[in-house]
């Protein structure tokens, strides 16, 4: 019994897991319509289903942060770059002459993802081939990227009337929010993509040691310029539902704080920051976890605007927990529990 | 730019052919130049004293004292963040909370100052405060071994959250001693004055520049930037020194904010958002190394004029947008990270 509850502590799934189910129970005692989910024309709807869809951005950049903290870097300009995304996908939509057909905003959507494509292509740049620290390289896109941002609304916020553009935001598909299903679509992409193929195992050994790698053979630089433009990818497809579920471009607070929420989730999903170890079931945990407490704050009657001090108490909660000191201490528990048991078995058997 | 990178690359087949001999004052600069320690300051001065001339060239009134002292005036408080600031990346470490702490102290001065305290006592109570922060993101890293990214991003989280426990609407400081502090200008003579934020953070950086050139505790700053282990095993306080750097940057962040409250006379949580940003940058321009080892804090102070330099050339240009001044820095971080690389790669 001991030696099971042993190793579920040890996992690294153990202690997110704990903590959603916290959060969950604290909701279900103050608010017990909590898991209640009802069915409206078809459509689901309750408060498990919200945070799903308020959730679903954060997911979404998350995934492509785990990848890219997985090479041992960073992204800092998710932000920046879901807010570029947003502002170019609302001032095509407000140019033309009809941005309510499904052509005008197939369009918007697709010029907007792909200068989220080009940016990741430069962070991958920047990183790779010129070898400038990660943290860095993202952090002149980060502050950079905004400045860019107004430079496209001119500095004012663009409001937009378009029914289709506003369905990726709030709409619904096959009875689940169309959030909701993109963000799970990138999730099982990247699961399948890197889990199913050795392409996770590839990106792990860059993460470890990148000229290693290189020299047995992996293409390094490729997968590192795959990584970033996959998590730019990834910014770009939240600031468009960002965008589309306020229906306007804000080029200063659309995905404000985003980077940061990203790699709080992937934090407490377990995967180091030191690279070399990813997990994306993690990462979807540590996106509930942190969906679930805003809600909770919500809930509880915690004025809203408090959360980020709940947030930072949960960072520093699950860094402490997965710090090497920590370790030491619940190793130490472990072998002296371990021989506890031997004592005891040796005292049974004479 | 590209003239200043090109430069070393031109002038290195004639040193690398001919007999090295470091008397010669070409040598000599080009030596000063590709140092990784003095060179990027070096290029630094250069920009700052160009891009000077070239708005003064531009634009009438550019030349005059006052506009060169406001560069001081309007980002005293920055300043006084950089040299927090360079203290931490000498280390190899990195502080995210600057801009929220700031946005703290803001809160606290104000809300304190409403319910009556004297800013003879709230002032120090910022000052511990912070630094007591700052203590605790110190053993964060050193005890549990965290990230100091990681670290520094809890705290700022939690200094933003706090400023919205404080209020989430703007208060203004009408305390009449704080006040008169703030709108006091000293004159220089000549038209010419300065505010006491100014003398503040010029006596932060006087300090500075003695501790981290003469001290103890600045080599070994710079001894743990270079090599952490190195300073390890030759017996330097290693532990106590990267606590001390974080208390360091909480205390210059709290004081920042101070002096910010004067400039603003108002607190306000969303203040100095990106300010971090901001104070990274000025300290990269300024020719610190990120990873640690190399840097000066009068190099940082040169950073934040120069960034000054251009928010004053947006400023008189009356038709450029602030946004330009985002991508203005952004680029100019970039060209001078790509610049510490190759001065680093060309030692190597």
């Amino acid at each position: 019994m001991n030696a099971l509850l042993l190793r579920a502590v040890s996992s690294r799934l153990f202690w997110p897991i704990v903590m959603l189910l916290l959060l969950v129970a604290i909701n279900v005692i103050a608010f017990p319509g909590f898991l209640t989910i009802t069915v409206k024309d078809g459509h689901l709807f309750g408060s498990v289903i919200d945070i799903l869809r308020n959730g679903a951005p954060t997911l979404i950049i998350a995934v492509g942060m785990t990848l890219v903290i997985a090479t041992r870097g960073i992204d800092l300009s998710v932000g920046a770059v879901a807010a570029i995304s947003g502002a170019v996908a609302c001032s095509i939509l407000l140019g033309s002459s009809d941005p309510g057909s499904f052509g005008t905003v197939a369009v918007a959507v697709a010029v907007a993802l792909l200068i989220a494509l080009v940016l990741g292509v430069w962070n991958g740049f920047l990183v790779s081939v010129i070898g400038i620290q990660p943290i860095i390289a993202t952090l002149i896109l980060m502050t950079a990227g905004r400045g860019v941002a107004m430079l496209i609304t001119e500095g004012q916020i663009l409001t937009v009337d378009s029914a289709p553009f506003k369905a990726l935001g709030s709409g619904f598909w096959f009875g689940l929010p169309v959030a909701v299903v993109i963000g799970a679509g990138i999730f099982a992409l990247a699961a399948l993509l890197t889990r199913r193929t050795a392409l996770g195992m590839l990106i792990e050994s860059v993460g470890i040691n990148p000229e290693a790698s290189r020299q047995a053979g992996v293409r390094a630089r490729g997968l590192l310029f795959a990584v970033y433009t996959f998590c730019a990818l990834s910014a770009g497809i939240a600031g468009l539902i960002l965008t589309a579920n306020q229906t306007a471009a804000d080029a200063n607070n659309t995905g404000l704080f985003i980077e940061l929420d990203a790699i709080l989730a992937v934090v407490i999903g377990g995967t180091s920051l030191a690279g070399g170890r990813y997990s994306l079931a993690g990462t979807l945990i540590g996106a509930l976890v942190i969906q679930t407490l805003v809600t909770t704050v919500y809930t509880v009657g915690i004025p809203p605007i408090i959360t980020m001090v709940f947030k930072a108490a949960v960072v520093t909660a699950v860094c402490l927990l997965q710090s090497p000191a920590t370790n030491a201490a619940f190793a130490r528990l472990r072998q002296r529990i371990a021989a506890r048991t031997a004592r005891v078995k040796e005292a049974a058997a004479s | 730019m590209t003239s200043t990178l090109e430069r070393p690359a031109t002038e290195a087949p004639a040193g690398r052919s001919g007999i090295r001999s470091p008397r010669r004052p070409l040598d000599r600069v080009r030596d000063l130049l590709t140092s990784p320690k003095s060179g990027p300051v070096l290029v630094t001065a250069v920009l700052f004293v160009a891009v000077f001339v070239a708005g003064g060239i531009r634009y009438k009134g550019f030349f005059s004292g006052q506009v060169f002292l406001n560069l001081f005036v309007d980002n005293s408080y920055l300043i006084v963040l950089a040299v927090g600031m360079t203290f931490v990346i000498l280390t190899g470490g990195i502080d995210l909370s600057v801009g929220a702490v700031v946005a703290l102290s803001t809160m606290i001065a104000a809300s304190l100052l409403q319910s009556g305290w004297s800013p003879g006592v709230v002032i120090p109570l910022i000052l511990v405060l912070t630094s007591v922060l700052g203590l605790l993101v110190g053993l964060m890293i050193h005890v549990f071994k965290v990230q100091p990214f990681i670290a520094t991003l809890a705290a700022m989280f939690l200094a933003r959250g706090l400023c919205y426990v404080i209020s989430k609407d703007s208060i203004s400081i009408t305390e009449p001693a704080f006040v008169a502090l703030a709108v006091t200008r000293i004159p220089l003579g000549g038209g010419l004055s300065i505010t006491p934020s100014v003398v503040i953070a010029l006596v932060v950086v006087v300090v500075a520049v003695w501790v981290l050139g003469f001290t103890r505790f600045g080599r070994t700053v710079y001894a743990i930037g270079g090599n952490e282990q190195s300073g390890m095993l030759m017996g330097l306080p290693v532990a106590r020194t990267k606590v001390i750097v974080y208390v360091v940057s909480g205390f210059c962040s709290g004081l920042a904010g101070v002096l910010f409250s004067f400039y603003t006379l108002s607190g306000y949580p969303l203040t100095a958002i990106g300010t971090e940003l901001d104070a990274i940058a000025a300290v990269v321009i300024g020719g610190t190394l990120l990873t640690g080892g190399y840097g000066f804090v009068l190099g940082s102070v040169l950073g934040v004029l120069v960034l000054g330099v251009i928010q004053t050339i947006i400023t008189f240009e009356g038709t450029l947008s602030s946004w330009w001044t985002k991508i203005f820095i952004g680029a100019l971080l970039l060209v001078f990270i790509i610049l510490q690389k190759v001065l680093t790669a060309r030692r190597r």
